[in-house]
């Protein structure tokens, strides 16, 4: 994969089949960007589980906080990734291990080793993105922004779903 | 969720980009949204709204339907990122300066600039603490010469106004990175169909939509158009954007939007606080101009070009400046920045100077004489007693708009009927100056 040109329907795919998603490094600090991303994601129908040690036991909008990916019980789907470039990597490692099919790295967020590694495992690979912004674009609501979304079409479709 | 754009042509995209058939009715023309608000679905919706933690419309200070179709059109058109439309270009400019800079801060711009930017930039800016600095823009040396260290950016017009007056852009763009801030390039007069100041390294444009994107003289507006490029965290420059935002509850808009940064910015603070929104109904015309783009710049240029030959042809006439005309000084870097064509705004000077040139602006019988630019009408105006009259006579001349000068904004017409019309007005003036002697 091209990681500085991803095609949206690579990224569509992506959003498409995965249903549980953990958040490592998500903040129960309600004006984090991490906690944007946690709330649109389960409007849109997501389950977000949260993981960060510093936060073990605590709830973020309703969901249990857990330590570590290992500890999380039940499938992943999708790691989303909160942290900088460098803890991505054993992150990334981590995600291999508990079984997930996608590893998501937040803007700004850029580990090409453990990238390779992700996809040598078989999983697909996204940096440098945000999953929040990607849904709006795709499905029209980042255009409410005045957001140039690459979207061209005279299809009438529905917004927001 | 749709299928991904191809490579799609600039007609095209002036066409389609933003303006799918509308998702609740089916309309095909972007309906006007002539609303204030837009009901919540709950309280929760509510919050998540305001908190900008779900996209959506609150209130049209901030964003409207029609007016996000307009934003989304030339930021697709200009290349880049995102756009914050506002109620004029002079509102874009005050916005964009306001998504960089503190009480403090200091701005260096080209001094060939609309006059109204020059008044702007350095007595109304002043009031607000922000300090502007005007250089010759000919030389890209002298921006680099006027940076200081509380400097947030460079503003040009890159096609300058009114004096065909072009500006090496990729140039400034390389002395305004090696400062470690953003080049702004006003793009209205040559539009995003003639040069795409992106394609050059710059990060911000800005228009005044009221000139050729909506084309008709109908309808005020600006735009800011974002990149996307430019790394507001590579220094401590930018705290509007890259710390955390006071004036929205401690959200870090870089570090939350990444390269959206400036356009949510621009929108939930810039329009939110200054106000200056652009209305739907002016967002609509600007729409529906912008359709037309590619084929009215092709004629306003092809226009301008013949009436500037007929006119350097002139024995009447001393000089013409149009960067389209081989002996211009400037032909070098419009063959470079505008290969289509030298935009249709450009000045000329008479013999006999400002006396004749006050009779041929009021003996014209198709040009308009009004203060505006870009209009399907052609347009004809003295801008050293008009829109260059807050300058004094030093600035006037830097920014070519002398006491002699006349200012032509060539428009869609017949353009054997417009040589005409200025053969008559120069034979007239001539006449009426000889019998006066």
């Amino acid at each position: 994969m091209n990681h500085d040109a991803y095609p949206d329907s690579y990224i569509r795919a992506i959003l498409d089949g995965v249903k549980t998603i953990a958040m490592v490094g998500a903040s129960p600090n309600w004006n984090r960007p991490s906690f944007f991303a946690m709330k649109y994601l389960q409007i849109k129908g997501y389950r977000v589980i949260p993981v960060n040690p510093a936060a073990v036991g605590q709830e973020i909008l309703g969901e249990r906080v857990y330590g570590s990916l290992a500890e999380v019980p039940g499938a992943i789907d999708m790691v989303d990734i909160f942290r900088n470039s460098e803890a991505a990597g054993p992150i990334a490692d981590a995600a291999i291990e508990a079984g997930a099919k996608v590893v998501w790295m937040q803007l700004g967020v850029r580990n090409d080793a453990a990238a390779a590694r992700g996809e040598q495992a078989d999983l697909r690979v996204v940096m440098n993105r945000c999953p929040k912004i990607e849904y709006g674009r795709l499905n029209g609501e980042l255009a409410w922004s005045g957001v140039n979304t690459g979207i061209i079409s005279s299809k009438r479709r529905k917004q927001g779903a | 969720m749709n299928k991904p754009n191809g490579p799609y042509g600039f007609e095209t995209l002036s066409i389609h980009a933003g303006a799918a058939p509308d998702p609740t009715t089916g309309a095909r023309v972007t309906p006007i949204y002539q609303t204030t608000a837009f009901v919540f679905d709950d309280a929760e919706h509510a919050a998540s709204l305001f908190n900008l933690q779900t996209w959506g419309y609150i209130y049209s200070r901030i964003g409207n339907p029609t007016v996000s179709v307009l934003e989304e059109r030339i930021a697709t058109l200009e290349g880049g990122r995102g756009a914050i439309a506002t109620a004029s270009g002079h509102a874009a400019q005050m916005l964009v300066a306001f998504s960089l800079m503190r009480a403090g801060d200091h701005l260096v711009a080209g001094n060939k600039l609309y006059g109204g930017s020059v008044t702007q930039f350095t007595r109304t800016f002043a009031k607000f603490g922000w300090d502007c600095t005007l250089v010759d823009p000919d030389e890209p040396l002298n921006f680099e010469r006027a940076i200081r260290p509380e400097t947030k950016a460079i503003f040009i017009e890159g096609l300058a106004n009114p004096g065909g007056i072009v500006v090496d852009i990729e140039a400034v763009a390389a002395i305004a990175h090696r400062a470690g801030i953003p080049l702004i390039v006003d793009n209205t007069l040559a539009t995003p169909y003639l040069c795409r100041p992106f394609e050059w390294g710059a990060d911000i444009v800005v228009h005044s939509t009221t000139k050729y994107l909506s084309g008709h003289g109908n309808a005020m507006g600006g735009v800011v158009v974002d990149s996307g490029r430019f790394d507001w965290s590579q220094n401590d420059k930018f705290p509007n954007l890259a710390k955390p935002e006071p004036a929205y509850h401690g959200l870090t808009f870089h570090e939350t939007f990444g390269d959206l940064a400036l356009t949510a910015h621009g929108h939930a603070v810039g329009l939110r606080d200054l106000g200056a929104c652009m209305a739907p109904m002016n967002a609509f015309l600007t729409i529906t101009g912008s359709e037309t783009l590619p084929l009215r710049m092709q004629r306003h240029v092809e226009n301008a070009q013949c009436v500037a030959e007929f006119l350097e042809s002139d024995p009447r006439v001393a000089w013409v400046s149009y960067a389209g005309l081989e002996a211009n000084k400037y032909r070098a870097l419009a063959r470079k920045y505008l290969p289509k064509g030298a935009g249709a705004v450009f000045t000329f000077g008479v013999k006999g100077g400002y006396e004749v040139g006050r009779r041929v602006v009021e003996g014209c019988e198709l040009f308009s004489h009004l203060a505006n630019v870009g209009d399907t009408r052609s347009l004809i105006i003295h801008p050293a007693s008009t829109t260059h009259r807050q300058l004094n006579e030093t600035q006037q001349i830097a920014a070519g708009a002398g006491p002699d000068v006349v200012r032509l904004s060539i428009g869609l017409e017949t353009v054997g009927d417009l040589i005409a019309d200025l053969d008559q007005a120069l034979a007239q003036a001539s006449e009426q100056v000889k019998a006066a002697e």
